[in-house]
């Protein structure tokens, strides 16, 4: 309890001192440059470099953030790549030789290229089948709710659960794992399903699938439902057929929306981490690159610039989807 | 007619799809709370789903020792009962560990010169012509079926042994403060990117779209470096709970001021033109007219960081190590994975607890959390 409360304190005196600061700033700049009871001319040059000043006040704690916690890492993560264990002999690119000379890397970079094409193709396409059923039933919403639900599970909480289902018990004693027990009730014989080479990947991508499908779930949702009515009518008076309907008059239509959503996933799953951690911790083939980076970080003590590489590696596989969002982000500001 | 006709199959059709879908979706859930309450003994022998039947368990029991014989009727005899005090129904019995399921109950067995008889309630006698003698009970070996017992002994244990009621606790110090920060950060920022004019802006904003999608691996090494530097300058070491606060708070900021520049950029404009007219400065517009109206969008990223957040593993493990009493929930479910990997009574406790918090906000929200998905993705 007593902790508790002295982070209540903290809570508090962390956020009256974020308030204090926006508050006193701004008091402050209209002291010191006071748009009242002074002569006309020296309120109007006053009210200038007020201006010129409050918005620098009001962003300038983002930007200190944001240049502290993001962009300053991404170059000294470059600068860092090129240095050694404890990142300060300068090395070369003999991190970047090391990298492309060991196994594991080969291993969690095609893991994680099985990752990119399954779990946003799988959860884009049940999001979108989804979608469009649980818009035409009465008890939809409650559907639609249920199925988005694993969304607010942490992955560590998901391995756990599913670490259950996959559970395995050699011999004939019964299983307890809910996989386990439908493959030996029909007849099968069950397995130790995450320590199947290869094929455990997809066991753990059944995780993130099963997490993020009520994400794509809802945006397609929304995005089906703004189609007009009146381009369904005109197919359904045309004859087409329902499947037609779906596939040649709703998704072109919402085209735009299933690539935000395809890309979101994407990003997501370049980071996933916790479920290979927690599920297998990269054993029986099943790492990943930001696994093994966190491994390279604490491993012996950690090795920063090893570490360094593999996220410039993440960096790099993030980039082209960086750039295309700045763009749109940019033409719909035009657009505005 | 026929169009009715062929809808009502297809409707129908679309009805099992969906409820098989929704059944699929929730049962790894279920499954995780229902072998949460049950007893942890049937929870290692049988399946989640076979809850509610009763199941059928071998157990060992050590009848008591002779000095509990008392002479009745001319013969020496034991008596007590196996079953404790947990109900049941014993169906076999053995009185050697190859043979542990002989005798039908009732049956009277011959064992070195003692007769042994158990009944279908766990009674048991032991009895001999002679004083029996010896420092230790017979050995019964026995098959039960114990009917279905669910139990909140697990919440218990854990809660208290396994130190999860002392990471609740840890969750929520990280959490909180992690969650309001950047909410007042981002939505100044906000506000002056999307009605503010000054030189840079739109850099600004491109930049934060940017570093939307900066993955947080690149941040680790070198915040970590820092942080290690600053804790020895100030001599309290690397792993504090302002450290993580600042760290989410700037991992989330990108996200919070897209958002909520976003809303903001959407309120109408003559507002804030008109306050501006009246005289108004910034700093009030923002407190009396942007901050009201935005409530939705605060309310749909406070929903997000917090989930984020509370649910998160990495940053925790690295900006706030793995000692004892830092552990947050998630940490200490992934040590509990490790540790008691087996004990599925632990774990699937912990787990419940760690997600048990984010499924009410979940539910309770979920109309503003929708609404923050949208707001941040579609546009």
């Amino acid at each position: 309890m007593g902790q508790l409360a002295s982070a209540l304190v903290t809570m508090i005196l962390g956020v009256l001192a974020c308030a204090a600061y926006f508050y006193g700033s701004n008091a402050l700049l209209d002291w010191l440059f006071p748009g009242k009871n002074r002569p006309a001319e020296q309120i109007a040059r006053n009210l200038r470099i007020a201006n010129r000043i409050r918005p620098w006040l009001f962003v300038g704690p983002a930007v200190l953030v944001l240049t502290f916690y993001l962009f300053y890492p991404v170059i000294d993560s470059f600068i860092l790549s090129f240095h050694g264990r404890t990142g300060e002999e300068f090395v070369g690119l003999s991190n970047y030789q090391w990298l492309l000379g060991s196994d594991e890397f080969y291993e969690s970079f095609r893991n994680n290229m099985l990752w990119l094409i399954v779990v946003p193709t799988a959860a884009t396409f049940f999001g979108l089948v989804i979608a469009s059923m649980t818009d035409r039933i009465w008890w939809g919403n409650i559907a639609k709710s249920l199925i988005f639900m694993p969304m607010a599970i942490s992955f560590i909480g998901a391995s756990v659960i599913w670490k259950f289902i996959y559970d395995y018990r050699s011999g004939d004693d019964p299983q307890i794992g809910l996989l386990n027990a439908l493959v030996v009730f029909f007849g099968g014989e069950p397995q130790a399903w995450i320590t199947i080479p290869f094929w455990n990947n997809f066991f753990l991508m059944v995780i993130l699938v099963w997490i993020q499908t009520g994400f794509a779930m809802v945006i397609l949702s929304a995005a089906l439902r703004g189609i007009p009515d009146e381009t369904i009518e005109a197919a359904v008076l045309d004859g087409a057929n329902g499947v037609q309907i779906f596939f040649k008059i709703m998704v072109p239509q919402i085209w735009g929306t299933i690539a935000v959503v395809w890309t979101t996933i994407t990003i997501l799953v370049l980071k996933v981490f916790d479920i290979v951690l927690a599920m297998t911790n990269g054993q029986w083939g099943t790492q990943v690159l930001a696994n093994q980076m966190f491994d390279w970080m604490f491993r012996g003590g950690g090795d920063f610039g090893r570490g360094a590489v593999i996220a410039i590696v993440i960096m790099v596989l993030v980039v082209p989807i960086m750039v295309w969002n700045i763009k749109r982000a940019n033409a719909e500001m035009e657009g505005r | 007619m026929v169009t009715s006709k062929k809808g009502s199959a297809l409707t129908l059709v679309m009805h099992a799809s969906v409820l098989f879908l929704v059944i699929l979706w929730t049962i790894p859930t279920a499954g995780l709370f229902i072998s949460s309450i049950r007893d942890k003994d049937q929870l290692s022998v049988s399946g989640w789903w076979t809850a509610l039947s009763t199941s059928e368990q071998r157990l060992v029991e050590r009848a008591l020792d002779p000095t509990h014989q008392q002479f009745e009727e001319g013969r020496w005899v034991i008596k007590g009962n196996l079953m404790g005090n947990s109900d049941g129904e014993v169906v076999r019995f053995g009185v050697s560990s190859l043979q542990p399921e002989a005798h039908a109950v009732g049956e009277v067995v011959d064992r070195k010169g003692k007769q042994i008889q158990v009944f279908a309630n766990g009674d048991y006698t032991i009895s001999s012509d002679e004083e029996m003698s010896g420092r230790r009970g017979d050995r019964i070996f026995f098959t039960a079926e114990i009917p279905p017992r669910f139990t909140l002994d697990n919440y218990r244990e854990v809660l208290s042994s396994e130190g999860l009621g002392q990471s609740f606790i840890n969750s929520l110090t990280v959490t909180i403060p992690a969650t309001i920060i950047p909410i007042l950060i981002a939505a100044f920022a906000a506000y002056a990117l999307a009605w503010m004019k000054f030189p840079g802006r739109a850099l600004l904003i491109a930049g934060v779209v940017g570093l939307l999608v900066v993955p947080l691996q690149m941040s680790l090494i070198p915040l970590l470096k820092t942080y290690n530097l600053v804790g020895e300058f100030f001599g309290v070491g690397s792993k504090t709970y302002v450290g993580i606060w600042l760290a989410h708070t700037g991992f989330g900021l990108p996200l919070a001021v897209y958002l909520l520049r976003n809303y903001i950029a959407g309120l109408p404009g003559e507002i804030i033109e008109s306050a501006r007219v009246d005289g108004a400065s910034d700093f009030d517009i923002f407190r009396k007219i942007i901050l009201p109206l935005s409530f939705p969008a605060l309310a749909s990223f406070a929903i997000f960081q917090f989930l984020w957040v509370w649910n998160d593993l990495l940053v925790a493990m690295v900006f706030l190590g793995n000692n004892e009493e830092h552990l947050v929930l998630t940490g200490r479910l992934r040590e509990l994975l490790g540790s008691r990997g087996g004990n599925w009574e632990i774990l699937t406790a912990s787990a419940f607890i760690t997600i048990i918090v984010p499924l009410c906000v979940f539910f309770g929200l979920q109309r503003y959390l929708v609404r923050g998905l949208l707001a941040g993705s579609v546009k």
